[in-house]
């Protein structure tokens, strides 16, 4: 004890006191001095200082790494084909993103929160199903949205209920069990077969394109992604999503609602899937019992191959965004060059380990991150 | 050590608690004052955290009174406690990795407007956060190298010193410390034991559990020591009652 081998930017004082309320003096941060060249420390200083940098450097990499490989993908695909970057193509690109980013946006609620959502496409498939019924019978636009919406609401809520207060102990179970049952009941209000027909409004938001390419269903993405970023940026109920997701243990005793804060992330993801079915229903002028099939994947892996953690806690919806947008960009390249959507399979399977991969691999740096900074003399 | 003809922040008055047989504590009487630093010492399943957890709202007393600015204090939970400013950092810190300091200080009592909204739809005073957090980490010379990084970056005694500024942050009264420095490093101990000492400064009154004797006699103005559920002494912890202190803390003859 008390020899100053060198502070750290707030271990102040080495003197060894007795109990004074005195020695409470105390000369906090003293910049680390640059020591003589010649010195063995200075060299260890300088080694440390590299180590530290190439540290920051990978983990800035692995942070910017989604955006940096959508950004080279599409600037292979744009030199290996000509069509690609034509606004038709980027239209299309972007029409068939909408849903997967929809969905992508508030699975990442639910995976900040440590949870997944398995049941998003059935609930997709139930809405517009439900939503198609209910044109046929009385027509209205608003009356189909609306009870397309709350269609998506009530799986949201059963899915939040039974995890929260039915103790169920992994989303995943409870997802499942909905996934199934959500499909097979839009199966039977059905009798597993498409319901043609849907109104004007809903035509408009997932079909129509503005100035020619630009889809209306872009416009509802951005504008939930919006909605999205002032809730998980802004407001107190973001926070407390990420809180949760951070230390649900901690959120408890702070005082955080956590178990309303988990159901509403069921919740707002079974919205979501309403809204998905909307665009789905509008593109296709139709309600059917096998739309939606695998969405969730596409969805879950979105989230994941954009950046966000698996384990919870941490994520953004840009990750989400761009991660819809590499499997938009990824099928719609394969597509142009002709290749068997098989083949889509494999590159999107192969994407999303190298995802999990990276994350792991931040795991490991942020822990040398933390040893450094105890270290550090 | 201690002020005389003062009353104490917070006293406990035959402080009993029983899980189901086992007296956890008998008969306890503790008093703390404002900008004095008390350690509790005593062998693991001394009573020592059965006594905080009282004192902090999570158990309740079985028998006896707590007392603050000698008046009685009825909690019923954790909440009740900080109502009181009373603030309790545990061994795990309970700590958000994934946000930052300012957010940890803040979770679950975010700066936020419009009141006329419900709680959860605020919109967050992100800025009057920020700025409020710095200045309790400079009052408390906590310098972290990087406000927005998360909490999960930073070094142990870094997360423990956010825990202890948090914490002090809220605390009017009393800040209670369970086993402050018990997984840092030699240097990091120092800077969280500097961090007890600006609390005394602070006038805040101060509760430490710790094993580490060094660093109780370093910090602490008097020491209780605890056995088997029952106060088996209290004394001012110096280099000369270290061996004193360790022989009531295991029962031997001294």
């Amino acid at each position: 004890m008390g020899d100053r081998t060198g502070a750290g930017s707030w271990e102040p004082d080495l003197r060894n006191t007795g109990p004074s309320a005195g020695k409470t003096a105390a000369n906090a941060s003293h910049p680390e001095s640059p020591t003589d060249s010649s010195d063995p420390e200075a060299t260890e200083i300088v080694e440390r200082a590299r180590f530290d940098r190439s540290l920051g450097l990978a983990l800035w990499f692995l942070k910017a790494g989604p955006v940096l490989i959508l950004a080279i993908l599409i600037l292979i695909i744009a030199v290996i084909s000509p069509v690609f970057l034509t606004t038709r193509n980027i239209g299309n690109v972007l029409a068939q993103t909408a849903v997967i980013a929809v969905l992508a946006l508030f699975q990442l609620l639910v995976i900040v929160t440590r949870g997944i959502d398995l049941s998003v496409g059935s609930t997709l498939a139930l809405a517009t199903v439900v939503g198609a019924l209910v044109y046929q019978s009385n027509g209205s636009g608003a009356g189909t949205i609306m009870i397309m919406l709350v269609t998506g609401l009530v799986v949201g809520l059963v899915n939040g209920f039974l995890y929260v207060k039915g103790r169920i102990p992994h989303p995943f179970i409870v997802t499942l069990a909905t996934l199934t049952l959500v499909r097979g009941v839009a199966l039977w209000l059905s009798d597993g077969r498409p319901i043609q027909g849907a109104p004007e409004v809903v035509l408009t938001l997932g079909g129509k394109s503005m100035l020619g390419w630009i889809p209306v269903s872009t416009i509802v993405v951005v504008g939930t992604a919006l909605l999205v970023w002032l809730l998980t940026t802004r407001m107190v109920w973001g926070r407390w999503i990420y809180a949760v997701g951070g230390n649900p243990e901690a959120a408890r005793r702070t005082a955080i609602p956590t178990s309303s804060v988990l159901i509403s992330v069921y919740v707002l993801s079974g919205l979501a899937a309403g809204v998905a079915g909307v665009l789905t229903m509008g593109r296709t002028n139709a309600g059917a019992p096998t739309f939606g099939a695998l969405a969730e994947l596409d969805a879950i892996a979105a989230v994941i191959i954009g950046g966000a953690s698996f384990l919870g806690g941490r994520g953004t919806i840009g990750n989400a965004l761009v991660g819809a947008l590499m499997i938009g960009v990824i099928r719609n390249a394969m597509n142009l060059a002709n290749l068997a959507s098989f083949f889509q399979l494999i590159v999107l399977g192969v994407v999303i380990i190298l995802a999990v991969e990276s994350d792991v691999l931040r795991g490991w740096l942020e822990q040398r991150v933390r040893l450094m900074q105890a270290t550090r003399s | 050590m201690t002020p005389q003809g003062l009353e104490p922040v917070l006293r406990v008055r035959e402080g009993t608690k029983r899980f189901g047989g086992v007296l956890a504590l008998d008969n306890v009487d503790v008093e703390v004052f404002a900008g004095e630093v008390l350690a509790i010492l005593g062998d693991n399943g001394a009573g020592k955290s059965t006594l905080i957890k009282c004192i902090s709202g999570v158990h309740r007393l079985d028998a006896g009174v707590i007392e603050m600015d000698g008046i009685e204090a009825a909690f019923h939970n954790p909440s009740d406690a900080r109502e009181l400013g009373i603030e309790t950092v545990y061994q795990d810190l309970a700590l958000f990795d994934n946000l930052s300091p300012s957010a940890n200080f803040y979770a679950g009592r975010e700066m936020a407007g419009p009141g006329w909204l419900p709680t959860g739809m605020r919109f967050m005073r992100r800025r009057a956060m920020s700025v409020a957090t710095r200045e309790v980490l400079d009052r408390l010379h906590v310098g972290l190298p990087d406000l927005e990084r998360p909490v999960g970056l930073m070094s142990g005694g870094q997360r423990q010193a956010v825990a202890v500024a948090r914490a002090t942050a809220f605390a009017a009264r009393l800040v209670i410390l369970d086993e402050p420095t018990a997984a840092l490093g030699v240097r990091e101990a120092r800077g969280v034991l500097d961090l007890i000492n600006r609390l005394r400064g602070e006038g805040k009154a101060v509760i430490v559990i710790s094993h580490a004797m060094d660093h109780v006699i370093e910090v602490a103005d008097r020491a209780v020591v605890m056995r088997k559920g029952r106060v088996v002494g209290e004394l001012i912890p110096t280099r000369e009652s270290r061996q004193q202190i360790v022989s009531l803390i295991v029962g031997g003859e001294g």
